[in-house]
């Protein structure tokens, strides 16, 4: 005999899915809205992702992010791999310390985090803009890669990478040639994080960035105030889309290659 | 040398370490290695000869693996030298030394084809391309694993994992290949297939290889010659023969093999022979031994023969069968000899049926020649 879900299961499932996700169903659907307004439903239209794209200031905004985005998740995953390398290697003693180091910043609040940085480029007078947001965004992210990297590089049987010395490799070649395609989908996944971390980010870019270069996420925070215009709906619906993307994208890459058996 | 008899009846032919100009291939001079409190190696002296077959026998966490490694380049010796062909490797990275390794676990490439795993040594030697893949494909067929170059290693039965990364570790010509418990995985059948495959392999290449592993029939199966470690040190080193038929302490005895050990004081060493006092009567050995101190004589169970019937001489122990076990080709029996104090005997079954089968309860008579036990002092 076989059980089906009780009426009390799919209500929980039902109603736990529509909190989590009704805000966000709710403001795909009115991005496409015909009307001006945005409460008021006026038929199916695409003309306000036609809007988004004459826009230039936040079509720059997308451009801005998009490229800090890359960057900082690129140096983050560079990082976060040669930390996880050392967190997995070094002894007892001295890896509670690196950890603790590497993941206080998961637990710093990102208001604070962001103040401190801002200290930091002004007292190191580096002028904000481009490059402080992705350093800044690279420090956000640098934990979540290196969690990523390390777990998959702890379960590494260490033996391949002295195989590989032992047949003629230096270590830096030995990690290059078997270790790295090894741990690979993690290191893309960890890629993946730290972008998407990037992307969303409005806290720490707000305190480090400065005139020139204004994330998707700010841009879209000071238009609200000003009032909420279907366009920032359609801009932020291709968000959600590329967020969405990038998480399925790493977990699909995480359960990859995982030996089958 | 004629007059002396040989231990274990196997002529030798080979046999460089009886010959004081023979240099060493590898040399292990005076190694010490701890792990934090724990001694792993100790003041290890041992020389290895070209085309030799050397076993390094012993119980796990006795430093067999670690003075391995040390030879491999993956641990470095705290005090003594290692030496490669009269040179000292100790600041050779594993990278630079002519040395391959075998791994317990394969340590196969998994993202690599078979064909690739094979090529990895040779890539690195800088060997041509077209020569490289000859040599593939001649080492696939060493290991006859024709055609299955293509294969990942996910798609290998662990008996053909176990051959790919014999061939890797081959495939670059090693001076000396260092196989790590290399049959561990593997079912029993499929060991001794294995185990003569590795002799064949070694004969045929002319190589130097070194095994480590705990099993001692399948060190002596393999080995030309076998040290035997405990705690960190060597005990014995000799051919699987001397090692069985005369071992240096009641350790090895005990290791190798099934031994019957008596102790007791010795009453008299004269014309080489030992009469010990034993609490199982008087027992004697060929050999010699300290007058007045305690020593012992150890006897191997398929030296030890089973009679229905009282027998003259010494060397006999009347008691009942406890126990026995039938294995096929051998049969051994507990016979207890006094309350709580057991021998064990050994049969050889040469014969389908026997007239006077022999069962528990059954009074029996041990006896064993003099020749056939070796004294111990240690």
């Amino acid at each position: 005999m076989k059980r089906g879900p009780s009426a009390f299961n799919i209500a929980s499932v039902v109603l736990g899915l529509a909190f989590l996700y009704a805000p966000i169903v709710i403001l795909v659907l009115y991005s496409f809205n015909a009307s001006r307004l945005v409460t008021v439903w006026a038929g199916f239209s695409t003309r306000w992702y036609a809007a988004l794209f004459r826009d230039q200031q936040m079509l720059d905004a997308i451009w801005v992010t998009l490229r800090v985005g890359v960057i900082s998740a690129t140096i983050a995953t560079v990082l976060g791999v040669l930390a996880a390398v050392a967190l997995t290697r070094s002894r007892a003693r001295s890896r509670v310390v690196l950890a603790g180091g590497v993941y206080a910043t998961l637990v710093i609040p990102e208001v604070i985090l962001g103040l401190s940085l801002l200290l930091l480029f002004v007292a190191a007078g580096l002028p904000r803009g481009f490059w402080t947001v992705t350093l800044s965004h690279a420090t956000l992210t640098l934990a979540y890669a290196t969690v990523v990297v390390q777990a998959r590089l702890q379960s590494f049987d260490r033996s391949l990478e002295e195989a590989a010395q032992d047949l003629g490799c230096p270590p830096w070649k030995a990690f290059a040639l078997v270790t790295l395609p090894g741990i690979a989908p993690a290191v893309a996944a960890a890629w993946m994080l730290a972008f998407t971390l990037s992307l969303d980010d409005l806290v720490i870019a707000s305190f480090t960035s400065g005139p020139g270069a204004t994330t998707l996420p700010m841009r879209l925070y000071s238009q609200v105030r000003l009032g909420v215009n279907p366009e920032i709906n359609a801009v932020s619906t291709l968000l959600i889309g590329l967020v969405a993307t990038g998480v399925i994208a790493a977990y699909l890459i995480q359960q990859r290659r995982r030996p089958s058996a | 040398m004629s007059g002396r008899p040989n231990i274990g009846g196997i002529r030798e032919t080979f046999a460089p370490w009886e010959d004081p100009t023979a240099r060493p291939l590898v040399r292990f001079e005076g190694v010490s290695k701890a792990f934090g409190d724990t001694q792993a190696v100790n003041d290890v002296s041992l020389s290895i000869y070209e085309r030799e077959f050397f076993a390094l026998l012993g119980p796990s966490g006795c430093g067999k693996t670690t003075l391995m490694r040390m030879l491999a380049g993956f641990e470095q010796p705290d005090a003594g030298q290692v030496m490669l062909a009269g040179r000292d490797i100790a600041a050779d990275p594993p990278h630079r030394r002519p040395v391959h390794m075998m791994f317990q676990s394969y340590a196969l490439f998994p993202h690599l084809s078979v064909a690739q795993n094979i090529a990895f040594g040779l890539k690195r030697q800088g060997v041509a391309r077209a020569e490289a893949a000859a040599r593939v494909e001649e080492m696939l067929a060493l290991v006859r694993l024709e055609g299955l170059g293509r294969r990942r290693p996910d798609q290998l039965s662990g008996g053909q994992r176990q051959r790919v990364a014999l061939a890797r570790a081959l495939a670059p010509r090693p001076r000396i290949l260092l196989l790590d418990e290399p049959m561990a995985a593997l079912d029993k059948k499929l060991r001794e297939e294995t185990q003569f495959e590795l002799m064949n392999l070694q004969q045929t290449l002319g190589l130097t290889f070194m095994i480590v592993t705990h099993d001692q029939d399948e060190a002596m199966v393999v080995a030309d010659r076998i040290a035997v470690m405990r705690a960190g040190e060597i005990v014995q080193v000799g051919r699987p023969a001397e090692v069985y038929e005369a071992p240096a302490d009641r350790y090895v005895a005990g290791f190798i093999g099934d031994v019957n050990l008596f102790e007791g004081r010795v009453a008299t060493s004269e014309g080489g022979r030992v009469r010990l006092l034993s609490q199982d009567g008087p027992i004697e050995a060929e050999g010699a031994g300290p007058v007045g101190e305690t020593a012992w004589i150890a006897v191997r169970p398929e030296k030890v023969a089973v009679h229905s019937e009282p027998q003259p001489g010494d060397n006999v122990l009347a008691g009942t069968i406890l126990d026995y076990g039938y294995l096929g080709d051998w049969t051994t029996y507990l016979v207890e000899v006094a309350p709580g104090r057991t021998i064990r005997a050994a049969r050889a079954n040469a014969t389908r049926t026997v007239v006077r089968p022999l069962g528990c309860g059954d009074a029996v008579w041990l006896s064993f020649e003099p020749a056939s036990a070796v004294v111990l002092t240690r």
